[in-house]
């Protein structure tokens, strides 16, 4: 048994170390809570485990030990249920939501996070298990972690889209940014206060498969949300006005976003939306049929 | 969706309202711009202008 000690130890070292290293990259998904941070750490030396004892079980021939690992997804489904859930509870304090799409993505990468740590996991014990070189095993470690995050980094809208600044203009009580209109405004107060301190900013797909994203109502709320979240908002529970909305131009398939932010800044704000995430939920690609080819030119 | 629901009517031209919801009248058009002020704040809802002297309080 003892010789397994190294196998397992390393496995599990480089499992949890990728864990830690996922929370890190964690700032904008969601708030470092420190007993999330516990949770996570918890669930992720868990999952380790089980990622570095499947080999040395297969190699002792208990071939049962394998189903843990299927014990181990039902688990890891549960961790997204959970983040699901916590995160759609609190929606009702957000004055800007997430969106239940971005909530689903949030759970999902959670979910998949506890994955990625049994595979390093199983990397690294594997590597020692067979060339009994530790150094080795935990530069494949290392080796893993890097590939998995840059695998897993997702897109931003910066990479499907190009980002500007747009105008608020109104035309009677009609707000619009650029050409696009976002949303009738009564009171004569409101709109002096939305020239005054609101920002625009266009979004401009960059191809049919950004526009048909672009279009997706989860995704534009995801993109609020960022701005809000970055940029603060001065919307209060009485005053709607205020409310960040996106809207699209029918036409062209630009996306506008018109926002109240706490700090008017345009740069920051492209920058935010430019960093949004593109959802998994939100993402389409018509140009991949044959049929959305034909359609493009 | 979330439902809409359009709560108030806040009018200068009473003939251009009318049915089961509630309605104020207004003489001037600051007075208009108050009273939907406040019924905004009240009933945590957003002011519509819909052009011909009426506007309209929704929640959204």
């Amino acid at each position: 048994m003892d010789n397994y000690g190294m196998t397992i130890g390393l496995g599990i070292l480089m499992g949890t170390l990728a864990r830690a290293y996922m929370l890190r990259s964690d700032y904008r998904q969601y708030p470092g809570y420190p007993h999330g941070f516990v949770t996570h750490m918890s669930l992720g030396f868990v999952a380790a485990a089980l990622g570095s004892v499947a080999l040395p079980s297969i190699a002792e021939k208990e071939f049962t030990a394998v189903t843990f690992l299927a014990l181990a997804a039902q688990q890891f489904r549960e961790v997204r249920n959970m983040e699901r859930e916590s995160l759609a509870a609190l929606e009702e304090a957000e004055l800007v939501p997430r969106g239940l799409d971005y909530i689903e993505g949030i759970a999902r990468v959670f979910e998949a996070r506890n994955y990625l740590v049994i595979v390093t996991a199983l990397a690294t014990s594997s590597a020692n298990y067979f060339t009994r070189w530790p150094l080795f095993s935990l530069a494949v470690g290392f080796l893993v972690i890097a590939g998995t995050s840059r695998l897993m980094r997702g897109k931003v809208i910066g990479n499907i889209a190009v980002v500007k600044r747009g105008d608020l203009q109104f035309v009677g009580p009609l707000l619009k940014v650029n050409e696009i209109e976002m949303m009738n405004v009564g009171m004569p107060k409101m709109r002096e206060k939305i020239l005054r301190d609101g920002l625009g900013v266009v979004i401009h797909p960059k191809d049919d498969n950004a526009r048909a994203t672009l279009s997706n109502m989860g995704q534009r709320q995801a993109i609020a949300h960022v701005a809000t979240a970055i940029l603060g908002t001065k919307k209060d529970i009485d005053t709607p006005e205020f409310t960040p909305m996106v809207r699209k131009n029918v036409d062209i398939g630009s996306i506008a976003l018109f926002c109240v932010p706490a700090e008017k800044d345009i740069k920051s704000l492209v920058a935010a939306v430019e960093r949004a995430p593109v959802l998994e939920s939100a993402s389409r690609a018509p140009l991949k049929t044959k049929a959305g080819r034909i359609a493009a030119d | 969706m979330k439902k809409d629901d359009l709560l108030a009517v806040v009018t200068l031209n009473k003939e251009a309202v009318g049915g089961d919801i509630p309605i104020f009248f207004a003489s001037t058009q600051e007075e208009q711009a108050a009273v939907a002020a406040t019924l905004s704040q009240v009933l945590k809802a957003m002011v519509h202008d819909i052009g011909n002297g009426v506007y309209i309080i929704v929640r959204h």
